[in-house]
């Protein structure tokens, strides 16, 4: 009880060792953003209370788990981009559940020496991520509150693996949408950007109120009862997190269409797609 | 999408890969392109096709290959459904020809046998690893709570200052070992307690709202001095800081009070602050109590209120000090303090001394100058009933200045500026009193005030100028000479006359100066009518204050001017009043001979209407009686003569001349009075009867007539 009462979550604490964020708590009666999204993408990291969110989500819009899909695929590319440019350090915002497809692993693939940092602040996601890292020397896990760029950037396990004097990509997947207008989610990017060596990147993609606007408003009034509050956005609004960062080709776009690997991968309901992505090269 | 039936017999592997892949890209989340997807699928389909014709068919094989998808992140159930109907079109033609329809199903059915135990594997796998990783994020947050508890358990029992935690509806439910010594009851026995039990009479009004405001969650902290009763019924004050904890939704859950004891800094506080508004010698309010009680007073006072001072200053003080000593003194402020305050303070008057001697009464809701006069006579009689220092029987008395008017009138400095003049007229009036402040007086003594203080500066600007009297020769009416005057060229207040301003030059001693250039000045225009008219004998008359006769210096001043113009000093007049001789003794009597030595003549001014000591007068080396214009202006109507004024004439002419002096009469304005001072013997005279005083041009018109 002592503890509780001298970290009220609700004021700011000055210790270096304790963030002046309170994790959520570690609830499996509740529904968990990141258990959920995994659900989405086929996979059993999820509870029963997890499943039937998912079901009610679903029902507000069926194709999310295609949608889901092609979040991913373009987190792959855009990686594969990265690398492509050169970039061997990752620093991945949100990451949430492992599941395949990690950050990592494609960048692993193509460079080995890559590091690849992760950052949640939901306990679990973090112990489940610990748990997969183990014994991947170049890849971590560390509990934080990407709405404190700062605090994020100066964890020391972080420094330890990622030189901030060097060229780092840091990805904001599908998770700005989790962080409302009256957090400034444009001041954490920017955030972001400043803190970072000339030549690095930003990512991000995001859910968008277009293309299927309904099903959007439908999908954020659900996650709006939930613990994790939605705010879907305009392809406008996505474009102006960028700040006045160079965007690569083409710029934000549906993630379908960014850089597809052939036009097979683009399905006949891109039209629709109700998330846009970009990357952009800081300085 | 399912191809004609094949004239090959066995399928390419390329063309299945192609197929499958066509078929399940996009069932599921897999992180490949779909190129990538074709190539990882040419292997599965490469061996299915071999099992398929295999005469020693490994059932393994479609085992691995349905584990493979779930392995390639193939997990929903189209991914299967597509897989086998993809397997049982591409390989049908080949089944059917090779007679193998039946090796084809059991292929088919390994391959979703293996999906199936994979999905299994990977389902108790995945659950397995989730809940896994939420027992260690338990574990972690639990080992991070345990480490901050023990952290804070250590803080808490140890901390220096007393920690209490409450429940919202007011229990006890923790302290610390500080909290317990502060207060002097056991934890047993601080538990027992509930938060109301603290009330003290001090509590400021808001204290208890705050709490509950706080405790309801209305607010979440806040911060007072407050003051609690140990349990030996002691007071202690404490600086108490309350923090309210709520829920992780926001429920107020518990009350936690951090206690500092601060009774010795708030002891000392009070008396620094006691000491910081008191006078040490008599503990009366000091000067800065008494302005900032007189500066509320002023502020934003109510309609119609009025503010009354008494100023007191005690008479002749410094006389006792110097006399009976300081410690007499000291006694002597001391009770006259005490009794001031025993009379008045009770009163709701503030009484304070603010210097040396000096008191006042300040009357906060003055009802006029009577209360205002009825507070000095009580201050009056207090200060005059006979003391007894140090065996010493001491009579003392005190003077007031008293100033009563509206609040809204005027401001603190306005009030003790005109308390102080006001007392200074009491000192005038001949102390053991009170003045009552009088506009009209006040504002005389401001001009005053301004006159003396622009005196310096006129000298140095220049201001000043001389014109001259003539003196005439009673026997033949020839001009024997002129009398310097000082003027003041006032730039607001136009030409001003020496009685104007030679008196408070002699207040501040600018005499002195104003003085010496007076003489200067003279002394070069006497020269230049000695050097225009060389025959013409003509005395300059020029008068001295009694403090220029004081002058240490005078003798030298004289001496250099006379060098400096180069008149011969046969032709200097020096005028002295009656008083400024008669009071001569000592030096002064010696600086008169010294100026008559010079060659100066020397003459006394006014003469008959102080009490001079005619005996005296024998030994003084006097040239000239110049007589009070009042004894002429007896003379006024020759119809009427006073007699008595003609015989005092007469007599003090023959004396003078028996002294060998000369007689000058003043003020002579009509031919009458001249030919009653011919008669009478008078040697010269003055006055407008002959001329009044002019610029040197005319008597220089004068001079060459």
């Amino acid at each position: 009880m002592l503890a509780g009462i001298f970290r009220s979550p609700r004021r700011k604490g000055v210790s270096v060792n304790r963030p002046d964020w309170a994790p959520p708590e570690i609830d499996v009666d509740r529904p968990a953003v990141a258990r959920v999204y995994d659900y989405y993408l086929g996979g059993l990291h999820n509870f029963a209370v997890d499943r039937e969110f998912a079901a009610q989500v679903l029902q507000a819009m069926p194709d999310l788990p295609t949608h889901a899909q092609e979040n991913r695929a373009f987190l792959r590319r855009a990686v594969r981009f990265l690398t492509a440019q050169g970039i061997d350090q990752f620093v991945d915002l949100g990451s949430g559940i492992p599941t395949v497809g990690n950050v990592h692993e494609v960048a692993q693939r193509a460079d080995a020496d890559s590091r690849v940092v992760y950052v949640d602040w939901d306990p679990v996601a973090v112990a489940h991520s610990r748990a997969i890292l183990d014994g991947n020397h170049r890849a971590s896990v560390i509990a934080a509150d990407l709405r404190q760029p700062g605090q994020v950037l100066d964890d020391p396990a972080l420094r330890q693996l990622i030189d901030l004097d060097r060229p780092v990509a840091v990805l904001l997947v599908s998770v700005l949408h989790f962080v409302p207008d009256d957090q400034r989610p444009r001041e954490i990017v920017s955030e972001f950007a400043k803190a970072v060596a000339p030549g690095s990147y930003l990512v991000i993609s995001h859910a968008s109120s277009e293309g299927q606007p309904e099903q959007a408003a439908r999908l954020q009034a659900l996650y709006n009862k939930s613990a994790s509050p939605m705010r879907v956005r305009s392809r406008a609004e996505i474009s102006a997190l960028f700040g006045d960062l160079t965007l690569v080709d083409p710029g934000v776009v549906q993630m379908p269409l960014w850089r597809p690997d052939s036009s097979d991968d683009v399905g006949p309901d891109v039209e629709s797609y109700p998330g846009y992505a970009g990357v952009a090269r800081i300085g | 999408m399912i191809p004609a039936t094949s004239m090959e017999p066995r399928p390419r592997d390329d063309e299945l890969a192609r197929s499958w892949a066509r078929a399940i890209a996009r069932t599921s989340y897999v992180s490949m392109s779909r190129e990538e997807l074709v190539t990882h699928l040419e292997q599965p389909a490469r061996r299915l096709i071999a099992a398929l014709a295999a005469d020693d068919y490994d059932p393994r094989v479609p085992t691995e290959v349905g584990a493979g998808l779930v392995a390639a992140h193939f997990t929903h159930p189209s991914s299967l459904q597509r897989t086998l109907a993809v397997l049982g079109a591409q390989l049908a033609p080949a089944a059917l020809a090779g007679q193998r329809l039946a090796r084809l199903g059991e292929l088919q059915g390994a391959v979703a046998a293996g999906y199936t135990q994979a999905m299994q594997d990977r389902a108790l796998h995945e659950q397995e690893q989730i809940r896994t990783a939420v027992m260690d994020a338990r574990a972690e947050a639990d080992r991070a709570r345990w480490a901050s508890e023990a952290r804070f358990q250590a803080l808490f029992a140890e901390a220096a200052v007393g920690i209490g935690i409450a429940t919202v509806d007011g229990r006890v439910i923790e302290v610390n070992r500080a909290l317990c010594d502060m207060f002097g009851y056991s934890a047993e026995e601080m538990i027992e307690h509930v938060v109301a039990d603290f009330v003290h009479p001090d509590d400021a009004p808001d204290v208890w709202r705050t709490y509950d405001d706080l405790a309801t969650g209305r607010r979440d902290h806040f911060r007072m001095d407050k003051a609690y009763y140990r349990s030996d019924g002691q007071k202690i004050w404490t600086d108490l800081v309350v923090s309210l904890i709520r829920s992780q939704d926001g429920v107020p859950l518990f009350v936690v009070a951090m206690v500092e004891d601060i009774t010795d800094r708030q002891r000392l506080q009070t008396q620094l602050r006691h000491q910081a508004s008191h006078d040490p010698l008599t503990d009366l309010p000091n000067r800065t109590l008494f302005y900032d009680r007189l500066n509320a007073m002023l502020t934003d006072p109510p309609p119609g209120a009025r503010v009354g001072l008494c100023y007191l200053d005690l008479d002749g003080f410094k006389a006792i000090n110097d006399t009976f000593g300081h410690d007499v003194g000291d006694e002597l402020l001391r009770t006259v303090a005490g009794r001031l305050a025993a009379r008045l303070a009770d009163d709701g008057h503030l009484v304070a001394r603010t210097g040396g001697d000096e008191f006042v009464v300040l009357i906060g809701g003055s009802s006029g100058t009577q209360g205002l006069v009825a507070v000095a006579e009580t201050a009056l009689a207090a200060v005059r009933a006979p003391l007894d220092l140090d065996g010493h029987a001491i009579e003392i008395s005190a003077s007031l200045g008293l100033v009563e008017r509206a609040a809204t009138a005027t401001t603190a400095a306005e009030l003790m500026k005109a308390a102080d003049t006001t007392l200074y007229w009491a000192k005038a009036d001949g102390r053991d009193r009170w003045a009552l402040f009088d506009t009209e007086r006040y504002a005389r003594d401001v001009s005053r005030y301004r006159l003396t203080s622009q005196l310096p500066e006129a000298l140095a600007q220049g201001q000043f100028f001389l014109e001259y009297q003539p003196l005439v020769s009673l026997r033949d009416g020839t001009l024997t000479g002129v009398e310097a005057l000082v003027r003041w060229r006032h730039p607001e207040l136009g030409v001003l006359g020496p009685d104007q301003f030679i008196g408070l030059a002699e207040e501040t001693g600018l005499i002195v100066a104003l003085g010496r250039w007076v003489l200067g000045e003279a002394c070069q225009q006497g020269q230049r009518w000695r050097v225009t008219h060389p025959h013409r004998d003509l005395l300059i008359s020029v008068n001295l204050a009694v403090r220029q006769v004081r002058d240490p210096a005078i003798v030298t001043t004289v001496t250099e001017i006379l060098d400096g113009s180069g008149l011969d000093p046969r032709w200097l007049q020096l005028e002295l009043t009656e008083s400024a001789v008669m009071a001569t003794s000592g030096q002064p009597l010696q600086t008169l001979h010294a100026l008559a030595d010079l060659g100066a003549r020397i003459a006394i001014d006014d003469f008959g209407t102080g009490y001079s000591n005619l005996a005296y007068l024998r030994d003084l080396p006097v040239g000239t009686l110049k007589l009070a214009g009042s004894f002429i202006a007896g003379l006024r109507h020759a119809d009427r003569p006073d007699r008595v004024d003609r015989e005092i004439l007469s007599t003090l002419v023959r004396l003078a001349h028996t002294l060998d002096m000369t007689v000058t009469a003043e003020g002579v304005e009509t031919a009458d009075q001249a030919d009653a001072l011919r008669r009478l013997g008078c040697d010269t005279a003055q006055g407008w009867h002959y001329a009044a005083a002019g610029p040197a041009q005319s008597v220089t018109a004068l001079l060459t007539r």
